[in-house]
């Protein structure tokens, strides 16, 4: 099995790295590339703690082999802050102290951005809407909603 | 995952020299939501994937006023939900491709993959059978059309040959004075599978239905019509009552199974309820 040559940006760095065929993105990210804030939960696309996005829209990194990433821009959690300071999202997330375990936060956060930058001021119903494919086992939804509207009222978000 | 090699074609003509090649042995990769999970868990191992996202004939996304919706097998569900075009003109289209897992699926997951992958369940398929698609499909002979309603032929089963590859869905417009509407039942509103999904479109005409089609998910080894609701209403004024006549004959057209999803019986009155719904939507819609 003959790896591949992976061209990406990744959080807005060009990158070249090696990956086997049959590599996932996710794994890739983790492995290979030191990401480590994009989490592997279900590896079936279900729980979204895997969520980056690809090209400005979140994706399932799980459900993606590493190769269909070549010259394509993706945004891990680690590229949502600007040198050091945190995004609007970060930042409310820290001080209603949303993360309980901390495993699906991650993946929420991505949502949440994406939400924000296709919808700056979107209603309660269209963040529950937007973070529907995240799964938080602590059940921490209510602080995230909170948090998500907070970070919305706050600042003009941008685009991760 | 148990290994595979990757081949990354540029091109159809590329692709289809690699199903010529090692068709049997392959799987065709697009948004890989179905495909990945089938891979990781060792339903589906392929010696080889090919990933279709270099095919530029895959990733079209065209409407035209005469000769209708293009939608290339590999665009993703999220693109043609949101596309303004689909919803206006194809809003069962578009009501189905949002219901399509959450929006980190949806981003990835393709039309045409939620066809070949032929669930009976699949959401794409009753809007798709109800405005009457065709299947665009490329192989080592040329071109064929098949009408969508005759590609699945069993559960996980279509007409494609390992050599064949779907390129794309073409639907006719509906023209003036049409409208559609798609219904799925899940349990949870978000990431689930439909225990039934119906589709209904319809054209008026001088105040009487002058064309209907009905589609009905996960009622059946494949997802299929329900012509006796159709003739039904064809030619008459669809009043509420005409509607209710129509829901009850839409039953007889379904075979459901019981299952952890949902007994038969509970099927038969969700095509019942749904077929209703979608019909009373799909003449609003129509602007009556």
């Amino acid at each position: 099995m003959a790896k591949q040559i992976l061209s990406s940006t990744i959080n807005g760095e060009a990158v070249e790295v090696l990956v086997q065929p049959y590599e996932t993105l996710l794994d890739a990210l983790r492995e290979t590339l030191g990401l480590t804030g994009p989490k592997e939960g279900c590896g079936t696309g279900d729980c979204g703690a895997c969520t980056v996005h690809l090209d400005g829209k979140p994706v399932a990194s799980c459900l993606m082999l590493a190769v269909q990433a070549r010259g394509r821009s993706v945004t891990t959690i680690e590229g949502l802050s600007d040198n050091g300071v945190l995004h609007p999202l970060q930042d409310a997330f820290v001080r209603h102290g949303v993360p309980q375990c901390g495993f699906c936060i991650p993946g929420v956060l991505m949502a949440a951005a994406a939400l924000l930058a296709e919808h700056p001021k979107p209603s309660e119903e269209e963040i529950r809407y937007g973070i529907a494919g995240n799964l938080c086992r602590c059940t921490g939804y209510t602080k995230m909603i909170t948090a998500i509207s907070e970070a919305a009222q706050a600042a003009a978000p941008r685009s991760a | 995952m148990r290994r595979f090699e990757v081949a990354l074609p540029e091109s159809l003509d590329e692709c289809l020299r690699l199903l010529a090649d090692r068709g049997p042995e392959s799987k065709l990769l697009a948004g890989g939501t179905d495909l990945l999970p089938q891979m990781k868990n060792g339903v589906t191992t392929p010696k080889h994937v090919i990933d279709l996202s270099g095919v530029a004939q895959v990733h079209v996304l065209e409407s035209d006023a005469k000769t209708g919706l293009r939608i290339g097998s590999a665009v993703p569900a999220r693109q043609v939900e949101l596309d303004a075009r689909v919803r206006d003109g194809y809003a069962a289209i578009a009501d189905a491709a949002a219901l399509i897992g959450s929006v980190q699926v949806r981003n990835l997951a393709s039309v045409g993959g939620n066809l070949c992958n032929a669930a009976p369940s699949a959401d794409m398929a009753p809007p798709l059978l109800a405005l009457e698609a065709q299947a665009v499909i490329a192989g080592p002979k040329g071109e064929r059309r098949v009408p969508l309603s005759d590609f699945f032929t069993g559960v996980r089963k279509t007409v494609l040959a390992p050599d064949e590859l779907l390129v794309e869905i073409v639907t006719p417009p509906p023209g003036p004075r049409s409208g559609g509407s798609y219904i799925r039942h899940t349990p949870r509103r978000e990431l689930d599978i439909a225990v039934v999904g119906v589709a209904s479109q319809v054209t008026l005409s001088n105040g009487v239905c002058a064309k209907a089609r009905i589609a009905l998910a996960a009622v059946a080894t494949t997802p299929i019509r329900a012509t006796a609701a159709e003739a039904a209403l064809e030619g008459k004024a669809l009043t509420p009552e005409l509607i209710d006549r129509a829901a009850d004959l839409a039953v007889q057209s379904a075979t459901p199974i019981s299952d952890q999803r949902g007994s038969a019986d509970f099927r038969r009155h969700l095509v019942r309820v749904l077929t209703r719904r979608t019909l009373t939507t799909a003449l609003a819609r129509a602007g009556a």
